[in-house]
Formats: structure tokens, sequence, C-alpha cells
């Protein structure tokens, strides 16, 4: 036996789209195989056809050696095929033994046979080192503890090939390298591994071999140890992809954005942002580094007029627009793009197309007299998505059904459209794909180089040092201090955002 | 895309031919003929003019009474409180008519624009509170009901009338009905459904065609995003609650200025309202979709009337209304069915 899974020459149609063509993907027993690709290249796809919620048009699975027709996920199971979802599929008052067995319960005389679940759930865990505790429930475990119950369950129905679906989004650094190890120990034991990432390091870190999927088609396999991140990158995305972020010197001009002494509370009443002043000038990129909690959210909301400003000023080109309603705001000449794109960023529910008109439906031409002119909204859209490369069916798709790097790219769109002085830009590049990253980065670079000035918020390192032309490091409220990228250490920033102080001289 | 604008269309149909079967099976379940029961049904709804007649002024008040809850639905609100709105509409419609001398041109439009006026400000009452102090809109919508009941059976009593149970007749230039379409037909048919589908165009038209529609729309979806891109949210909710309820107050005067010519004191609920609730339910929270329910709702309680007389109890016909609206409430399952068999057809 070569292979525990062959999937050979797997074509996958929807209605008016080829989610799969011509993929293989061929894994050894005892090996964490990659699947990588960008965001809606077409993984999910492929794995819900191992794992039989689709069926596919054409194409050969082989399990083990043997054709096999997976009709559903219980013939999946049989297989010995389970999968770890992103999305955790947990009874959240029930306790860990409970979650596991639910659906196959050990019975005693009619009742649930708990004591033996649990010794079983005790036994498994033990085995792979999984520490997890049976009688716990998922309400008071973490995070990475809720995902480690999903990875019992598919050992305890039985799973010899574990698929997990971008397991990392969700975790902690320091859980993430728990879970690498959990993965080296369940190989060790035998169990074959599919890892579905778009994340490069993880699999530089602990892939065997690697199969990349572009835009729905395979595009080959490689050996993990012969290639670097470079290769999987351009393998991945087409192209050369660059990871240094390449951009003229800033050129700053007159103040843009000028923050004093401002202080501003949370929703629970408690003063997050303590004192802070702070300016962006235009035709250069801030950023803001800090470990997350530190008033970051409440400064950015302070200054888009979601969120009261207790004291202190915010002034845009020398006019203050403090405390002013979201809408004059945005009328002032600030754009925003939201950290939560999902919650404040986009109305789910609409078209792509109306979304494009959010903050600016009520003005010529998008409506006249009160009525909206739906002609003039759909060719703006239209516009927008091509410019911005948004991939869509068409602008009257909702933008619930696109993925998650497109949405952002529209939201981009949609406020560089307005030609603000001042976009703020949180967490622009949150789980999207390198192709994606390198995009937005991109367009927050020509943002600046138009003359804008551009306040980006980032909890990743490498996007602060790359992309900002100064840093402002927030630390309890207040800027603690302002650096130059090429002056500093992802070292140093780490100590100034836990709040160290800058040592005298060392500017 | 097509598919689901199919689904949108099959799956109330299914719902309906489901209700309908089961209800002969329970006919046949109890020795009585179903299709002598449907006949008798169809015949009490449409068997000759006074019977249509009578299907449509029953029809007239759910269609805006859907047209109010659908309103509210769509902006993400739940107005249980269409009952009392429908009340002080009425009320409000009657009195016009009642106490003022005024040409029709001016006289009929005032009272319908009272009617609307007052169920918006009972409407205002839920969506203030719940802008304001977040209290959930079900439940001061359900007690403005009973506000709204017995304080219109009290102004009958005390203010309207001395100690009546019911006001005076409303003047003719305030009146809906009109002699050529009573003497056409020897039915209550009033001119109210006219009314009532210009309301279906209206609440089509501020939804769909105007940035406030874009709002409400918009709210209904996603508060956060709604405030994010500038908008009141909390006006927002105020405003909807009250074009809900103005669509409810004008439900009010079909029964005031069409229906009845006046108002009498009421024990209970009329249903108008709560009715309306299932007739956006089944009309899918469009406004073209409420007119069709509300259609059919009127048909089937109208022609009841006449099933008697087909030996079925007229209570069977509750029975399978009720089962058409929890083949509606269950549309999921339906909706299955029918994947499941399109998977199966492939």
């Amino acid at each position: 036996m070569d292979y525990v899974i062959e999937m050979l020459n797997i074509r996958k149609e929807f209605p008016g789209i080829v989610a799969n063509n011509n993929v293989n993907l061929q894994v050894k027993p005892g090996e964490i195989h990659a699947l990588l690709g960008e965001n809606g290249a077409g993984k999910s796809t492929l794995m819900n056809v191992l794992f039989g919620l689709y069926q596919p048009e054409q194409g050969e699975i082989k399990v083990k050696g043997e054709t096999v027709n997976i009709t559903n996920p219980n013939v999946a199971n049989e297989l010995g095929i389970g999968m770890v979802h992103q999305h955790f599929m947990l009874v959240d008052t029930f306790t860990v033994t409970e979650n596991i067995i639910l659906g196959m319960e050990p019975t005693k005389k009619g009742t649930v046979n708990v004591a033996k679940a649990e010794k079983e759930v005790k036994e498994i865990s033990e085995r792979y080192g999984l520490k997890v505790d049976p009688s716990a429930k998922i309400q008071d475990i973490s995070v990475g503890m809720q995902q480690r119950v999903e990875i019992l369950k598919t050992l305890y129905r039985g799973a010899d090939i574990l698929i997990f679906d971008e397991p990392t989004a969700v975790l902690t650094p320091q859980e993430i390298s728990e879970l690498m190890d959990i993965m080296g120990t369940l190989v060790k034991e035998g169990k074959s591994i599919i890892l579905i990432t778009h994340k490069l390091k993880e699999i530089m870190e602990v892939c065997d071999r690697c199969t990349v999927i572009r835009k729905g088609e395979g595009i080959g396999t490689v050996n993990v140890a012969d290639t670097s991140t470079n290769e999987l990158a351009s393998l991945m995305v087409g192209r050369e992809v660059s990871f240094e972020t390449e951009k003229r010197p800033a050129e700053p001009k007159d103040d843009v954005l000028t923050i004093q002494n401002l202080q501003v509370k949370d929703a629970r009443q408690i003063n997050m942002v303590k004192g802070l002043n702070l300016q962006v000038r235009a035709g250069e990129i801030v950023g803001i580094a800090g470990v997350d909690g530190n008033g970051q959210s409440e400064l950015i909301e302070a200054i888009a007029g979601l969120r009261n400003v207790e004291s202190g000023s915010i002034t845009l080109n020398g006019k203050e627009i403090t405390n002013l309603s979201p809408r004059k705001v945005t009328e002032s000449g600030v754009a925003h793009i939201p950290q939560d794109r999902h919650k404040y960023g986009l109305v789910l529910d609409f078209p792509i197309g109306e979304n494009m008109v959010l903050q600016t439906y009520y003005q010529q031409p998008y409506s006249k007299k009160g009525v909206l002119r739906y002609k003039e909204i759909y060719k703006k859209a239209k516009s927008l998505i091509e410019e911005f490369d948004v991939r869509t069916p068409n602008e009257y798709t909702l933008a619930r059904s696109l993925s998650g790097g497109n949405q952002q790219k529209a939201i981009i769109g949609r406020e560089l459209d307005r030609s603000p002085d001042l976009l703020i830009a949180a967490q622009p590049t949150r789980g999207l794909d390198v192709g994606a990253i390198e995009f937005i980065h991109q367009r927050l670079i020509e943002a600046r180089d138009s003359g804008k000035a551009v306040l980006l918020l980032s909890f990743e390192l490498d996007e602060i040092m790359n992309v900002s032309d100064r840093i402002a490091v927030m630390f309890d409220g207040q800027v603690v201090a302002n650096v130059l990228p090429h002056e500093t250490t992802e070292q140093e920033l780490g100590l100034l955002m836990a709040g160290s102080k800058r040592k005298v001289g060392e500017q | 895309m097509e598919s689901n604008r199919l689904y949108n269309l099959l799956v109330p149909i299914i719902s309906v031919l489901l209700g309908l079967l089961f209800g002969a099976i329970i006919m046949l379940l109890f020795g009585y003929n179903p299709i002598t029961g449907y006949v008798a049904l169809w015949n009490g709804a449409f068997g000759d003019l006074y019977f249509a007649g009578e299907t449509i002024v029953k029809v007239t008040p759910y269609i805006l009474s859907g047209l109010a809850v659908a309103f509210a639905f769509r902006t993400g609100l739940f107005n249980i409180g269409v009952e009392g709105q429908v009340f002080v509409g009425w009320l409000a419609s009657v009195w016009v008519g009642t106490a003022l001398q005024l040409p029709m041109i001016i006289h009929l439009p005032l009272a319908i624009l009272a009617a609307a006026v007052a169920g918006g400000l009972w409407g205002f009452v839920p969506g203030f509170l719940k802008a304001k102090f977040g209290v959930h809109e079900v439940i001061v919508s359900i007690m403005m009901n009973y506000i709204a009941l017995y304080t219109c059976n009290a102004i009958i009593r005390n203010v309207l009338t001395d100690s009546a149970d019911k006001t005076d007749r409303i003047a003719e230039t305030a009146s809906l009905s009109s002699p050529w379409l009573t003497e056409l037909t020897f039915s209550r048919l009033h001119y109210g459904i006219l009314i009532a589908l210009l309301g279906a165009f209206l609440m089509w038209f501020i939804l769909e065609k105007t940035t406030k529609g874009y709002e409400l729309r918009s709210v209904g979806f996603n508060q956060h995003a709604s405030q994010y891109a500038g908008m009141n949210v909390k006006s927002n909710i105020v405003l909807s609650f009250i074009i809900s309820g103005g669509f409810a107050g004008v439900a009010g005067a079909m029964q005031g200025l069409g229906t009845f010519q006046f108002m009498s004191v009421h024990s209970g609920f009329t249903n108008i309202g709560f009715d309306g609730i299932a007739v956006a339910l089944l009309g899918g929270n469009t406004a073209i979709g409420s007119v069709l329910a509300a259609f059919l709702f009127g048909t089937l309680k109208v022609g009841a009337l006449n099933m008697p007389s087909a030996g079925v109890p007229e209570e069977l016909v509750d029975i399978v209304v009720a089962l058409i609206i929890f083949f509606v409430a269950s549309g999921y399952i339906i909706r299955w069915v029918l994947n499941r068999m399109q998977k199966e057809g492939k």
C-alpha cells in the first residue's frame, strides 16, 4: 500500500463555476500532507468531496488502495476518515466526554454508560498526549482545548486519516506550537494527516509534502524539504510574491490627523484610552503596534465617531471632529476599514453592489430626491469590482457568499473611492492569504503615495514593520513610543508593547 | 439564484396544498366528504357575486395588517401590536367620520389619515422604548394591544356615546362604500381594496426604491454596519414602527369606513392583527406576497361560513387554516424534501 488516500483527476462543478478540476491528491501513510491554496481556491470543496458531502462529476477516490464511493459522511467515517472542522461542532453545556460520544453513546441497560466512555476518552487522550480533562464542560475550557476535543472525537470514532481544516486560525501562538506537537504524536502513532492551510510557515514547520491548488486546478505536489516559502507562495498565487513590501520612502506633508490628550471609555465604562497623543501626516503610514486590549479598538472607534470621547480633541486638517456622528466624520474625509468586516464592514445579506454605496447611497448620483438609482449604484459597483479585482460572479451576488479576501477588497475599494484625507485600516489583512495580503498592502501604499494619511492598526508585527513609515507603540491607553521601522527590531517592539520604557540614549 | 426564486414560489404553494390535503384526511376521518366540503368552501367564497364581495371585504384589512407585520419584519422588528394599532385606527377613523362635516374630497382622506396617524402613534411607543431603552418590542406591543382594546371601549361608551355599545354611523362623506358596488353584489363590498393594494405598492416602493427604505433594510440586517455607515439606527427603529403602525391603523379604517361604518364595543380582539402575522409569514414578508396570502386567508375564512351547508363543521376550516400555517412555518421540511429530490434526480 503506497497511499492511504488517493484522489485522482477530481472534477467538481457548481452551477456556473468549476470548483475543482483535474486535482490529484495522494497521501502516504504516516505523513502530514498539506493542502495549500488561496481563499476560494477549492480546498474545502476537495475535502468535502473526500468527506462525502459533495459527489464529484469526474475522478476516482481510493482509500487504502481500494476504489470507494463516498456518498455521505457516514461512509467516510466508516473508512476511517475524520474531519476536525474550523468551526467547532460542540455542545457548550455538555462535558468533553458527552460531546465525544454524542451520536454513538455506549449504553448499559438503556442508560448512557458515562463511566466507561470517560475511561476510554481518557485512554485515547493520554495515548496521543492531548491532556484533555474528560469531565470538564466545554464552556469552561479554552479554544485550544476545544479543538483537542474535536480531535478526540475523530479518534474515538476510529479515524486514522485526519483532516484539519485551517486549525490554527483560531489559536494563540502558544496553542499553535502545542498543536504542532500533537500532530507529530499522531503521525508517530500511525495516523495520516491532511492539513488545509494557507499559512506557509506552518507547512515548512510540520509537513512532509504539500499539494497546491490554484483557482480550482491541481498544480502539483512538492516535498516540503526541497522547497521554500517563496516557491510555495508563487505556486499558490501563480506569480512571484514579495514578502518585503516594496515602497519608496515616505514624503510626509502637513498634519492630517491630530489627537491630543484623548480619553475614551469602553462599553464597561472603564478608561481604555488615557490621554493619548498622536499625529498622522499626509503621505505617511503610521502603524499602531500593541498587544490587543490596550485601547487600540477604542481609539479607532473614537476617531470614526462610533464611540464617545470623554475628553481631549481629535482634529482633521485642523477642523475639530471630536464626538461628531459617524456620518459627519465620514463626510469630513475619513475612510475606515473596520476590524470586523462581517459585523461592521458589510451588510452580508445585501448584494455586494448595494454594499458599495453603504455610506454614499443618499448622495447624487446614487439617489435623487430620496429615490435610489440602482442603475448608477450598480454601475459604480461594477467598476469598483473590476478595479479592485473582487472575485464575484456578478455585482448582484450577496456579500455573504464572497470569500473573506474578496469581501475585504470590496471594502477597501469602497473606502478609497471616496478619496478620503485619512484612511483608517484596522487589521486589514486578518485571515487573508498571501496574495490578498500583498494586494491590500500595495493599495495602502498607493493611497499613501497619492497623499493620503494612513493609520494602520495591526497585531502582526511583520505587517507593522513592513508597511508603516512610522510606528506608534500603544500600551495601556497611551502611545508610549514613536519609532521608525528601520531603526528598530521586532524584539525591541515586543518589549515596548509589554510596557518597558525605552532606555535613554538609544534613539 | 433562479432555483432560489423557484423555491420561494414553490414552498408556499406546496404548503397550501399539503394543508388542504391534510384537511381532507381529517374530514374523511370524521366521516365527512372532503370533496363536497371543499366545493362548499369554494362556493362560499366565490359562488356568486355576494360571496365574492364578502370575500374581498375580508381580504382588505388582512392585506394591510399583513403589510404592517411584514414591514416591521423586513427591518428586523417584530410588531405583534398590529391588533391594537388596528383598534386605534378604527376608532380614529370613525371619530373623524362621525364628528366632522366636510366635503368628501377632504373628509374621506382625513379619516384615513387619522387612522394612519393613530396607528403610527400606537406603534411609536414600542419603537421608541426599544430604541431609547432597549425594551423588547414584543412585550411592549402585546401590552399596547390590551391598552388599545379597553381604551377604545371606554371612549366609545363614555366619550363618543352616552353608554351605548356602538358609535353612530359615519357621515356619507367619510364612507368608502358605494351604492354602485352594493347594488352589484348586495354585499358590503367597498373601495377599501383599492386602498389596500395602494398600500402594498407603497410598502414595496418605500423599501425597495427609496434611500429611507435602503436604511431600514440595512438596519434590519445589520445594526452595527448601519451605524458604521452613518445611519441613525435608533431613529430608523422608531420610524419603522411608526410606518408599520400606520399600515395597521389604515386596516382599522377599512373596518370603520368600509365594512361596518361604525365601531362597536369589543369584548375581545378582532384577530385582524394576529392573522396579519400569518399573512406576512405566508407572503414571505414581501408586499405582493402579503396581498396573495391575504386573499388566501380571506377566501378560507369566508368560504368556511358555507361549509356547514355541506354538513362539515365550520371548525374544520380553522383546522385547515392552522395546518396551512403549520406547513408554511415548517417550510424548511419542504425545502429539504425538494433538495433531496433534486439531488436524486441528478
